[in-house]
């Protein structure tokens, strides 16, 4: 089938590939400006963000809108919104509060029957979005007032608590510490200590996997650095968490969910799916793609992790609140557009919003430490947000 | 004759690439100046030049308008000197009506209230003029594309227009709007209209142009006059070849039928009570390519959808047989699992996923085959996408760069390689070098004689005539929802397929 030219082009195709290396010059971009807003922080709240009790809190308060803005992304990606993660959270935790304190149920069926309750939510609105072509942005709308006014009813406008000691632990627990050494959490140093060499083992052996097929990484010096520096990062914040009380239970199953939504649409066909209906819906189910029902199951995705966030932020207060959840949703957003995803669809990655939502979280923390007042938090945080979109936007015409 | 523009040595340079370089282009009073060349020769640059969408500064050269150097820093500059450009990319608002769209912008108003009785009556004056006969409150959603077209030309004509710039304007015409168009062009003519026609159509361009200026690879390769023009001369001229035949020969290898739909019926996705395809029975051999000829809104697009994957209409009934076998093909899954492709007739809007790039694109209708249990295989879908590449000939940086950025030909190659990965016994192509020049054209011909030298199937539609009978190996004619006719290429010709449709068109009015 060639012609003419076709065998000259054949050898150079396995030299460019570094060029896919372009993509992630962003993802590297938002991770220095992680870093260099922590350590603006650092300085000016004289050393009290990276204080490794502060450390904690800052996973503690953050994880819940890092566990919704991996569904939203998957659901931003697909080219719609969900603006009634808050409220539908805060009613999940409203209905756990509801089992376990006055009914009585048992913490882990209860716990289930939320995750359960919160995936026929997400299915409910994504019936209509997926099926009916109802605008996502109107069916989460009413979704966010329904789930609002449900959590009030439920909770008869009170806040209902304590939950059981064994469902806080979800928030406010630490992996259990094997070795007793007085003021360091071995075993949480330990497991960060297995993970960094997990992860140097898993990128030295892709890289070596592409050479052997004769396509060619990125440089390897600049291959060294990464790895360096992302074990430095990881090995530094796991010892300043194991000089507190140690790795919280949050946060494992935070990062496993994490590893698994990098993996889901990095490596599996079900995400490349849903990049390419964000990219074309039309194109993408004239190749056999099963548009409507995978547009349903992002929703249904969404559902559960909205719940899950919603049990851990309920297990973290100790008691649910009519108010809880208030405003999530423009958090989770927003933390997924800072990470570099399209409002058209078919573009974002998983650490970006995960980062995005760092981003937000460490700028909350800093400058509530510094004194700031929460008018103008809100003012800096919008303008952040702004200000992370045009530099896409301006990137992207550029190019 | 007096000249009326002159263009010269215009050199415009984008980052890495040099567009133009040193062209010249002079366009008389009265004439109609065709400007042809391949995709990516540099017209549509030129004429951005002259319209001032590149403003005078960011190109070198003198732009010389009635005997005066123009200095054009934007499209309103050139429009108030009477030069209008109408693009390939029609830019109508679908939903207002034609005489909001005509005066869009430049509304007969007095204080910022518009006087709708003036906009209405000059409109119905204009619509006399390009021979529409629309209310002028018609919504454009409501017009078929070859009125949108007559709509843009008299907006152009609301402008006072002295010089007229037509990008492609025939490209999804059928011939009866082409030829009327064309007639058009030729009354401007006679009141002293300028024209430049730029078409990849050559056989249009033989009948109305003055004279032929060729771009290739942004530079003035000549001008020919009218009594030089024919067909070979400009091809030879624009691919700097000689093509030695405009379609690559292959030798017919054709076995057991392989592909079979009866008595297909389908109904309008909307109006369900109106009955689109009525009836058809066709047959596809292996190794065959088979062509459907017919006019815009002959049905072919839709009876395509709708056997692949009932991606168009209702209430279909009808079988379909691959292999002898009576398949379901109620979905596009199934559809592709049953061997059947669709090679879309816009690749922009329903073929490519466009902010993505090549890689990506390839393996999307079939990531099954570079994925174990629902996981990818990232050196298997590069291999795959680095082989595609190579046997369609894309040419691009790498398989990463986006589709979107590449010419309207590689885009169809793009969209050729995600089929051919699907490994599919019947390829249904709608309009498959729609908008690509000469050269991809040829390279497309020689994909499709592959395919069928490798004991695949070819279904073509296609509204370019000499395509079907250089390519096809037999020909049906559709005409509104029923096939007409019935051909082997070797017998068919462009009068026996017209013969077909008008004799059909007498018995059905």
């Amino acid at each position: 089938m060639t012609v003419e030219t076709a065998a000259t082009q054949g050898k150079k195709d396995f030299k460019t590939d570094g060029s896919a290396l372009k993509g992630n010059y962003r993802e590297y971009g938002l991770v220095l400006a992680l870093i260099l807003i922590m350590l603006f922080f650092q300085y000016t709240t004289s050393g009290v963000l990276f204080k490794p009790v502060n450390l904690t809190n800052l996973v503690l308060q953050n994880s819940y809108i890092i566990i919704m803005a991996l569904g939203m992304l998957l659901v931003i990606v697909a080219g719609h919104i969900d603006l009634s993660v808050g409220s539908v959270s805060g009613f999940i935790g409203g209905l756990a509060a509801v089992m376990m304190v006055r009914w009585q149920i048992h913490y882990i069926p209860a716990t289930i029957l939320c995750l359960i309750m919160g995936g026929a939510i997400g299915a409910a609105q994504g019936y209509w979005i997926a099926y009916h072509k109802i605008p996502s942005f109107i069916v989460t709308l009413a979704g966010m007032l329904v789930f609002r006014g449900l959590a009030l009813w439920l909770l008869g406008g009170q806040s209902v608590g304590p939950f059981p000691p064994q469902f806080q632990l979800l928030s406010s627990g630490f992996i259990p510490d094997f070795f007793g050494y007085p003021g360091f959490n071995v075993t949480s140093m330990l497991v960060g200590i297995i993970l960094v060499a997990l992860m140097i083992y898993f990128s030295v052996r892709g890289r070596a996997k592409r050479e052997k097929h004769g396509y060619q990484g990125e440089p390897f010096t600049l291959f060294v650095a990464k790895n360096v520096i992302i074990a430095g990062i990881v090995l530094f914040l796991t010892y300043l968490l194991s000089s507190y009380k140690g790795l919280p239970n949050v946060l494992i199953v935070m990062s496993l969910l994490i590893a698994l939504f990098v993996f889901v649409t990095k490596r599996m066909t079900v995400g490349r799916r849903i990049y390419a209906m964000g990219g074309n819906e039309k194109a993408a189910k004239l190749s056999g793609i099963k548009t409507e029902r995978l547009t349903f199951l992002t929703f249904v995705n969404m559902g559960v992790l909205a719940a899950l966030a919603g049990l851990i932020f309920a297990a973290r207060l100790n008691t649910a609140t009519p108010k809880a959840g208030l405003g999530f949703e423009l958090d989770v957003i927003a933390a997924v557009f800072i990470g570099g995803a399209s409002a058209m669809g078919g573009v974002g990655q998983v650490m970006g919003a995960v980062i995005g939502a760092f981003i937000m979280g460490v700028m909350n923390n800093g400058m509530s430490i510094m004194g700031v007042n929460i008018d103008w938090q809100q003012v800096i945080k919008g303008l952040v947000l702004l200000a992370a979109v045009i530099f896409d936007v301006y990137n992207k015409n550029k190019a | 004759m007096e000249t009326i523009l002159e263009m010269r040595n215009i050199t415009k340079v984008f980052p890495g690439v040099k567009a133009l370089n040193n062209v010249n282009l002079d366009v008389r009073k009265g004439e109609i100046h065709a400007l042809v060349g391949e995709n990516g020769a540099g017209k549509s640059t030129l004429m951005k030049v002259l319209s001032g969408v590149y403003p005078h500064g960011s190109y070198e050269g003198e732009i010389f308008y009635n005997g005066q150097e123009q200095h054009f820093r934007g499209i309103s500059d050139s429009e108030k000197q009477g030069i209008i450009i109408i693009h390939q990319e029609l830019a109508l608002v679908p939903l207002l009506s034609i005489a909001e769209n005509i005066f869009l912008g430049n509304e007969p108003a007095k204080f910022g209230i518009i006087d709708w009785h003036v906009a209405e009556n000059r409109t119905r004056e204009l619509l006399a003029k390009v021979g529409l006969k629309e209310d002028p409150l018609t919504l454009i959603t409501n017009l078929g594309v070859g009125k949108q077209q007559l709509v843009e030309i008299a907006k152009a004509l609301s402008k006072d227009v002295e010089l007229l710039i037509l990008d492609e304007p025939t490209a999804s015409l059928n011939e009866n709007d082409s030829d009327a168009l064309l007639a058009l062009l030729l009354e401007f003519k006679a009141q002293g209209i300028s024209s430049i026609l730029i078409s990849h159509k050559l056989n249009e361009v033989g009948k109305v142009a003055d004279r032929i200026t060729v771009l290739r690879d942004g530079a003035t390769i000549e001008t020919l006059d009218k009594q030089d023009i024919s067909e070979d001369r400009i091809v030879t001229s624009m691919v700097g070849r000689q093509l030695a035949d405009r379609f690559p020969q292959r030798e017919p290898d054709i076995g057991e039928v392989v592909f079979e739909v009866k008595d297909w019926v389908v109904h309008h996705h909307i109006h369900s009570e109106r009955t689109v395809i009525n009836g058809i029975n066709l047959n596809v051999r292996k190794g065959e390519v088979v062509g459907i000829a017919g006019l815009m809104g002959a049905g072919r697009t839709e009876f395509a959808m709708s056997v692949f994957g009932k991606a168009y209409g209702r209430n279909i009934s009808g079988e379909v047989f691959i292999k002898g076998n009576p398949v379901d093909v109620s979905t596009i899954g199934k559809a592709i699992d049953h061997g059947i492709a669709y090679v879309t007739e816009d690749r922009k809007t329903y073929g490519l996923n466009l902010i993505d790039h090549i890689k990506h694109n390839t393996t999307i209708a079939n990531l099954d085959g570079v994925s174990h249990n629902g996981v990818l295989d990232d050196m298997a879908e590069l291999k795959v996408a680095n082989e595609y590449r190579r046997k369609t000939n894309i040419r691009s940086s790498s398989i990463y760069q986006k589709t979107g950025n590449l010419s309207g030909g590689n885009q169809q190659k793009v969209v050729l390689s995600k089929w051919l990965f699907a490994n599919p016994d019947l390829l249904i192509l709608d309009e498959p070098t729609r908008g690509i020049d000469v050269g991809a054209k040829y390279e497309i011909y020689t994909i499709i004689n592959q395919l069928v030298s490798e004991g695949k199937s070819v279904l073509m539609i296609s509204s370019e005539m000499p395509e079907l009978l250089g390519v096809c190996d037999r020909i049906y004619v559709m005409n509104q929802g029923r096939l007409v006719g019935e051909m082997p290429a070797s017998e068919a010709s462009q009068e026996k397929i017209m013969r077909a449709i008008i004799r059909a068109e007498g018995k059905a009015s």
